[in-house]
């Protein structure tokens, strides 16, 4: 026990006195969540709207302000003539233009009214948006104007959002960032920690102690057990405080889904260890081999079901899939383990068969 | 019989694939000897010691290491040996006295232990005042011969160097090998590898490998006459070129 506190110190002297890992460990995480949180959102406001508002009057000036008024659009141009119209979106002066025929008062007093939306379709998904949202203000104006002139019998859809009503996607990204983080932390670190005995040549003043392999495997990888808890901890505090991203779950219990997915990263990283001699190697293996996936195929930017088929079976094989799945209904849903079971046992099952494999890969490699 | 040996080999082996990296050595080593394992880059040297220290499994053969198995009780082994490799084995971020407690900890020693061993060392070696330094700042010759002292802080029967001076400036080497004839003196057998043939005059015996082989092994006096060569130089290149020529 003595031997193995004496080899823990060590490994947090390492810990503490490289600039890279506390960068990695502590500057990273903040980064990410200021990253997810403030930049990349899917939330639009205050996007650049031009108007060719080919009808005149008060009438149509009202639909205009309406837009405007909103959050979600700027106007920042009165447009003349179908030729200036091209020329906005080539100058990159709006995102989307609305066209109002010269007829359109007229029109509307007999029910035939149109309005056309053009949208910068080069970033499809932000187009889809802006007309969504700038059809959604056109037919409240209009329910608003036809009450007193005409009855518009429709159906009234009431949407809810349920989880996260204020749809803020942060919420989203909170747990996003806590999956990559650990997993970033876990195996990157332990691999190159690992790796960099290895490249030191100190590997085999190790070996040659009496401490066990097995001892200076779970030595290496302890340390980085409780920062990596310590770090999870501190992200959801960070979007609390922040964000106000509440944990509506058991924090306790997403404590302990934490540690089962960090002992899950942390096998991936000394398998990592195993096969690479070099710590930029066993960086690059991290960073494409585990990284990409986690951010690309784990559901955390693009819906797994909106996938094809084939990308959607290799998800399953990605620890992050299901430990995101686990972290979101904790946090967002709030339920307990009797909702997440399925997706634990997965996860501890992957931990176990790694851990093995782990142990004969490092086995092999002692002879 | 083996009551005074540290080290019996017989044939020992080791191959990776058709490669012979090692080809059947045997040999003994008395017990407080400075045993001189000599032999060109790629002759084996560093695959034998790490079989002797229970880094590598050996293929075929057997080895008996302070009374120990090498295959039964590498455990026994492990704490009974001392061992400095080619590279530098002292971790660089952490100082003087953090090493200290470091090994001293990982071979089970008691804290007090610790303690007045990694004094009188630093005290030896003159670092007072360099205790709380990181050793990376060191000097490389300083550094080495730290490693040496911290390598049998726990007084092992056996400590196994494995080219401890190489790139170390001539006075330096000079105060090292001051330091290994201290150790044997205290009764730790010495087994040390090195490139520096003037240095293998210093040692007991020696033995040199070519090609995996062991060629011979004497007091270096005996091996200059029997080849009738002036030094210990002369020697190896005789036997080196002769492993050469058959090699063709």
């Amino acid at each position: 026990m003595k031997e193995f506190i004496a080899f823990i110190k060590k490994e947090f002297y390492h810990i503490f006195r490289d600039r890279r890992t506390l960068l990695v460990l502590f500057g990273m995480p903040l980064a990410q969540l200021l990253l997810f949180g403030y930049a990349i959102t899917t939330e639009v406001t205050n996007a650049d709207l031009a108007v060719y508002n080919q009808s005149s009057g008060q009438f149509t000036n009202q639909l205009v302000d309406k837009l405007v008024s909103s959050d979600f659009f700027n106007l920042t141009e009165n447009v003349h003539s179908k030729d200036e119209m091209m020329d906005v979106f080539r100058k990159s002066k709006a995102k989307i233009i609305v066209v109002i025929p010269p007829d359109f008062e007229q029109k509307f007093n007999r029910r035939e009214a149109q309005i056309q939306l053009i949208a910068d379709g080069s970033d499809p998904n932000l187009a889809s948006i802006l007309t969504n949202s700038a059809t959604g203000i056109i037919m409240t104006w209009m329910k608003g104007h036809a009450g007193n002139a005409m009855q518009i019998e429709t159906i009234n859809n009431e949407v809810r959002w349920h989880y996260n009503p204020e749809l803020k996607s942060v919420s989203m990204f909170v747990p996003g960032v806590i999956t990559i983080i650990l997993m970033l932390v876990s195996a990157m670190l332990s691999s190159i920690s690992i790796t960099r005995e290895k490249e030191l040549g100190t590997i085999e003043i190790l070996y040659v102690s009496p401490l066990k392999p097995v001892t200076i495997i779970i030595g290496k990888l302890v340390p980085f057990i409780i920062l990596s808890i310590f770090n999870a901890a501190f992200i959801l505090l960070m979007a609390y405080i922040i964000f106000s991203v509440p944990v509506n779950g058991s924090i306790m219990l997403l404590l302990l889904e934490s540690l089962l997915f960090i002992i899950t990263a942390l096998s991936l990283g000394v398998l990592i260890s195993t096969v690479s001699e070099t710590q930029q190697t066993a960086l690059m293996l991290s960073l494409f081999g585990l990284m990409l996936p986690t951010i690309l195929l784990s559901g955390f930017i693009f819906p797994i079901s909106s996938m094809p088929l084939p990308l959607q079976i290799i998800s399953n094989v990605i620890p992050a899939k299901w430990f995101l799945i686990i972290i979101k209904d904790i946090m967002l849903k709030g339920v307990g383990i009797m909702y997440v079971w399925k997706e634990t046992l997965v996860l501890v099952g992957m931990t176990i068969g790694l851990i093995g494999l782990s142990i004969k890969k490092y086995n092999i490699r002692l002879q | 019989m083996s009551d005074n040996l540290a080290i019996i080999a017989t044939d020992l082996t080791k191959k990776f694939g058709d490669f012979v990296a090692v080809d059947a050595i045997t040999f003994e080593v008395k017990k407080g000897e400075i045993f001189g394992f000599l032999g060109a880059n790629g002759a084996g040297k560093t695959t034998a010691i790490k079989m002797l220290c229970g880094l590598s499994r050996p293929t075929s053969g057997q080895a008996i290491i302070s009374g120990f198995d090498i295959y039964s009780q590498s455990e026994l082994i492990k704490k009974n040996i001392g061992y400095m490799s080619q590279h530098f084995s002292l971790y660089q971020d952490m100082t003087i006295r953090e090493n200290i407690r470091f090994y001293g900890g990982i071979y089970g020693l008691k804290s007090k232990d610790i303690k007045t061993r990694g004094s009188k060392l630093i005290q030896e070696l003159e670092l007072e005042d360099y205790a709380d330094r990181f050793v990376g700042e060191l000097p490389l010759g300083w550094k080495q011969k730290l490693a040496f002292s911290i390598a049998i802080i726990h007084n092992p029967g056996i400590v196994f160097l494995d080219e401890p001076t190489s790139g170390v400036d001539p006075i330096t080497r000079r105060q090292f090998w001051n330091m290994i004839y201290k150790a044997a003196a205290r009764g730790i057998t010495v087994f040390v590898t090195t490139h520096y043939l003037e240095e293998a005059e210093y040692c007991n015996r020696v033995s040199i490998m070519v090609d995996g082989e062991m060629r011979d092994f004497d007091t270096p006096r005996e091996l200059m006459k029997k080849y009738n060569k002036p030094t210990m130089n002369d020697v190896f290149l005789h036997m080196a070129v002769r492993s050469k020529r058959k090699g063709d």
